[in-house]
C-alpha cells in the first residue's frame, strides 16, 4: 500500500481527500429531493399554517413534543387503522422545520385534528392524569396561564414566505387580526376562513379575554392531518416514485 | 508495515524526558471538562429515565418538563462529555505522535476551550428556556450554531496545523480519524443548520428546508453524529489509546487503512434508514439500507484490528481493568454495529422504530462504545497529565467497570424487552380482527422496563462517581494502600531471583 503513503504524508491531501469522500452521499441522497417531482405527491388541500396555528406550532417545537410523538404514519394494516390514512410528503410540504419525529411513547400525532374536543385537548394538556390515568405525559398547565405572543406573528410569516411558504401579502396584513378571529367564534371569521379553510375557529381554553398559548397548541393540534380530503383520492394520485 | 504505523508513537516516547513543548495545560482542562461534564449528562439522564416512570418528576414546571430536559440529557452527553473527550484526547494524541506543540500556542486552544463551554451553555440553556429548533440533536439555535462554527474552525485549525508542523513523516492513524471527525462534523453542522431568523435580535429561526426534505437533511445529519462525531473520533481514540496502554502495535496496518477509507465513505449513506416507511421516497430508504448493511464490514474490521491489537498481551485483560474498559469498549463497538444494520433491514425497523428498541440500540453504543473508551482513555491520561506514578486504585477502576457493565446490560436488556414488546403490541389483532391493544395499554405495559432502565442508568451514574473520587484522589497524589501493595509485588517479582 505505497501509494497511501502519499497521503498519509500530506495532511491538505489528506483533508480534501476526506472532503470528497463523505460528500458524496449526501449529494446523492439529498440533491434528487430537490429534482425529482414525483416526490411531493400531487392533492389538493395542503395550506400554509393560520397564525394562530403557527404560533401553535412554535410552542409544539419549543415544549419538544416530537421527543415523545411521530407525525409520521406508516403503510401499515395497523398503524392506517389505528390513526388514519397513511401520511403523504405533501402533507408536510410547509413544514419548518418537519416533526416526523422518531419515538412513539405517546401516540402518534398525523391526524390528531378532529379526533379529540377542544376541552378534551385543555384538559388533557393541563393534566394528562385526570384524563387518561396511565399517561406518562408532563402537564403543560402553564400554557393556559400564559399570554400568546403574537407580536411578531407577521414576521415569522414572512420568514417562512422568504423560504418559500406561498403565504399571500393578504394573509400577512391580516396575520394578528386573524390570529385573535381563530380564538373568538362571536368574530367575523369568513376572512379568516376564506384564508385559512378548515381553521377551528374556538375560544379553546375557555378564556375569553385572552389568547394564551394553549389556544394556540390546541389550535396546532386540531388541523393536524385536516388539510387533505382523502375521499376521492386514487391510488394512482398518491404514487410516489 | 505496522511497525511504520507504531513508530511514530514510539519516537514520541522516547522524547517524553527531554524538555517536552507540548501544550498539556489545555488537555487538562478538557479532561476536568470532560469528567464534569459526563456525570452532568448521566445525571440528566437518569432524571428523564424516572420522568418515564414516574410522570409526577416532571414537577408541574416549564422548565423540567421531558421534553426540554431530553435535549439536556442528550446535548451534555454527546457534545459536552464526547465533544470534551475527543478534544482532550486529540490534542493530546496530536502533540505526542506529531511531536510538536499545538499550532497557534496557548491562547488560541485557550480560546478553544472557553468557546466550546460556551456553546455548551448557551445550548443548555437555550433547551430549559424553551429555545429550541425542535430538530434531533441539532437543537441549538442559529445564534448558538453561529457560535459553534466559529469554535469549530478554530479547532479545525489548530489540530491541521500542528499536523503541518509535525516531526514526523507519516500522520499517524489515529489523526486521520480525528481529522475525518473533525471536517465532516463541520459539513454537517452547516449544512443542516441552514436557517432564517425571524429577527437578528431575537432566539428563533425556521429553517430552510421543509418536510421531506428537511427529514433527509436532518438524518444524514442525525445518522452521521453516530458516525462521525461518535465513531470516527472515538476510533481515533482506540488507535492510540489501545496499542499504548496493552504496549503492542496496532494489528494490522493495511486493515486500518481499507477500514479508514470504508468507514468514511460508507457513514455518510445510512441517514435514510431513520426514515423507512416513512414519506420519504422509496429509492432512497433503499439506498440507506443498503450501505447500512455494507457498513457491518468497516465497522467490524476496525472492531477485528481493535481487539486484535492484544494479540501477545491478553493476560493484561486480567491485571489492568483501564485496558479492561478499552477493549470492552470495542466489544460494545463491534455488538452495536452489528446491531445497527440489522435494524436498518426494512421489515426489522417496521417492528423497530419508533420503539425504544432504538433507545436500547443507542445506549448500547453510547454507554458500552463511548463511555467505556473515554473512561479507559480517562484513566489512561489523568496519571500522565498529572505527573503521578500511576491511579489512587486500580480496584476502585475495576469496581468501576462492575458497576457500570451490570448497568448497561440492565439499561439494554430493559430495551429490548420493552421495545419488541411495545412494537408487537401495535400491531397484534384479536380473533375478530380488530386491533388488541389501545396505545395507552402499550403505554402501561412498558413501566416495569422503564423502571429497570431508570436503575441500570443510576447503575452507570454511581460508576462515574467512583471514578470522580479515584480521579480526585489521583490528582492530589494519593496511593491507596492495595495499589501500593501492588506495586510492591509486581517490583518484587520483578527483581531477579537471588
Amino acid at each position: 500500500m505505497n501509494w497511501h503513503e502519499k497521503i498519509e504524508k500530506n495532511v491538505m491531501l489528506m483533508a480534501v481527500l476526506i472532503l470528497i469522500t463523505v460528500s458524496l452521499g449526501g449529494l446523492v441522497e439529498i440533491v434528487p429531493l430537490y429534482n425529482i417531482e414525483a416526490t411531493i405527491e400531487k392533492v389538493d388541500g395542503v395550506r400554509p399554517y393560520s397564525p394562530l396555528e403557527l404560533r401553535g406550532r412554535d410552542i409544539y417545537i419549543r415544549e419538544g413534543c416530537y421527543t415523545c410523538h411521530s407525525q409520521m404514519i406508516r403503510p401499515f394494516k395497523d398503524e392506517v387503522e389505528r390513526y388514519g390514512h397513511y401520511s403523504l410528503a405533501a402533507e408536510s410540504m410547509y413544514d419548518h422545520p418537519f416533526q416526523w419525529g422518531s419515538k412513539r411513547t405517546g401516540p402518534d400525532l398525523a391526524r390528531v385534528g378532529g379526533k379529540y374536543s377542544n376541552d378534551w385537548h385543555v384538559a388533557h394538556l393541563e393534566s394528562p392524569r385526570q384524563v387518561v390515568p396511565e399517561s406518562v405525559m408532563p402537564p403543560y398547565a402553564f400554557l393556559t396561564k400564559k399570554n400568546l405572543d403574537s407580536s411578531d406573528v407577521a414576521a415569522r410569516m414572512e420568514t417562512l414566505q422568504t423560504l418559500g411558504v406561498p403565504y399571500t401579502a393578504e394573509q400577512i396584513a391580516n396575520a394578528e387580526a386573524d390570529l385573535k378571529a381563530q380564538t373568538d367564534p362571536e368574530e367575523d371569521t369568513e376572512g379568516l376562513l376564506a384564508r385559512y379553510p378548515k381553521a377551528e375557529v374556538a375560544n379553546f381554553d375557555g378564556n375569553a379575554g385572552k389568547v394564551s398559548e394553549m389556544d394556540a397548541l390546541v389550535a396546532y393540534l386540531q388541523i393536524l392531518g385536516q388539510m387533505v380530503d382523502f375521499t376521492d383520492l386514487e391510488a394512482e394520485d398518491l404514487r410516489q416514485y | 508495515m505496522s511497525a511504520v504505523a507504531a513508530t511514530a508513537d514510539q519516537a514520541a516516547g522516547a522524547v517524553r524526558s527531554e524538555a517536552t513543548p507540548y501544550n498539556e495545560a489545555i488537555v487538562r482542562m478538557f479532561t476536568v471538562a470532560t469528567i464534569f461534564w459526563g456525570v452532568v449528562g448521566f445525571l440528566m439522564g437518569v432524571i428523564i429515565a424516572y420522568q418515564l416512570a414516574f410522570p409526577l418528576l416532571n414537577l408541574d414546571l416549564e422548565w423540567t418538563t421531558f421534553g426540554r430536559l431530553r435535549p439536556v440529557h442528550t446535548s451534555a452527553v454527546i457534545f459536552a462529555f464526547g465533544g470534551n473527550a475527543l478534544l482532550a484526547t486529540s490534542l493530546y494524541v496530536v502533540q505526542r505522535t506529531c511531536r510538536t506543540s499545538l499550532f497557534g500556542g496557548p491562547a488560541l486552544a485557550s480560546f478553544l476551550f472557553w468557546g466550546y463551554q460556551l456553546f455548551i451553555l448557551l445550548a443548555a440553556s437555550g433547551y430549559v428556556l424553551g429555545i429550541s429548533q425542535g430538530r434531533e440533536y441539532a437543537e441549538p439555535e442559529w445564534y448558538v450554531d453561529l457560535w459553534l462554527t466559529i469554535v469549530w474552525v478554530v479547532y479545525l485549525v489548530i489540530f491541521a496545523g500542528t499536523i503541518i508542523q509535525r516531526k514526523e513523516a507519516h500522520i499517524y492513524v489515529a489523526n486521520w480519524f480525528y481529522l475525518a471527525f473533525i471536517i465532516t462534523i463541520a459539513m454537517l453542522h452547516i449544512g443542516n443548520n441552514l436557517a432564517l431568523p425571524v429577527s437578528f435580535l431575537g432566539t428563533d429561526s425556521y429553517p430552510v428546508a421543509s418536510g421531506v426534505q428537511d427529514a433527509m437533511t436532518q438524518w444524514w445529519y442525525g445518522h452521521n453524529a453516530v458516525g462521525f462525531f461518535l465513531t470516527a473520533g472515538f476510533l481515533g481514540m482506540m488507535y492510540y489509546f489501545v496499542p499504548k496502554r496493552a504496549n503492542r502495535p496496532v494489528y494490522s496496518y493495511r486493515l486500518s487503512i481499507v477500514h479508514f477509507w470504508a468507514l468514511t465513505f460508507l457513514y455518510i449513506w445510512a441517514g435514510p434508514h431513520h426514515l423507512h416507511y416513512t414519506a420519504l421516497p422509496d429509492w432512497a430508504q433503499t439506498l440507506g439500507m443498503t450501505f447500512s448493511i455494507m457498513l457491518w464490514m468497516p465497522s467490524w474490521g476496525g472492531m477485528i484490528n481493535g481487539i486484535m491489537t492484544l494479540s501477545g498481551a491478553w493476560d493484561k485483560l486480567r491485571t489492568d481493568p483501564v485496558l479492561r474498559f478499552l477493549v470492552a469498549a470495542v466489544a460494545f463497538y463491534g455488538m452495536s454495529t452489528f446491531e445497527g444494520p440489522v435494524m436498518s433491514i426494512k421489515p426489522v425497523n417496521a417492528l423497530s422504530h419508533y420503539t425504544d428498541w432504538t433507545v436500547g440500540h443507542v445506549h448500547s453504543g453510547a454507554l458500552g462504545w463511548v463511555a467505556f473508551v473515554s473512561f479507559g482513555a480517562m484513566y489512561f491520561l489523568v496519571p500522565k497529565l498529572w505527573k503521578r506514578e500511576g491511579l489512587y486504585s486500580l480496584k476502585l477502576v475495576s469496581y468501576h467497570f462492575w458497576i457500570a457493565t451490570i448497568g448497561i446490560v440492565l439499561y439494554i436488556t430493559a430495551m429490548w424487552v420493552s421495545g419488541i414488546l411495545q412494537g408487537l403490541m401495535w400491531r397484534a389483532y384479536d380473533s375478530f380482527g380488530f386491533l388488541q391493544y389501545s396505545f395507552v395499554e402499550t403505554v402501561e405495559a412498558m413501566h416495569p422496563f422503564y423502571l429497570i432502565r431508570a436503575i441500570g442508568g443510576t447503575l452507570f451514574l454511581l460508576g462515574s462517581l467512583v471514578m470522580v473520587y479515584n480521579i480526585i484522589r489521583t490528582i492530589r497524589g494519593d496511593v491507596s494502600a492495595e495499589t501500593a501493595e501492588d506495586a510492591k509485588i509486581i517490583n518484587g517479582a520483578m527483581a531477579p531471583a537471588e
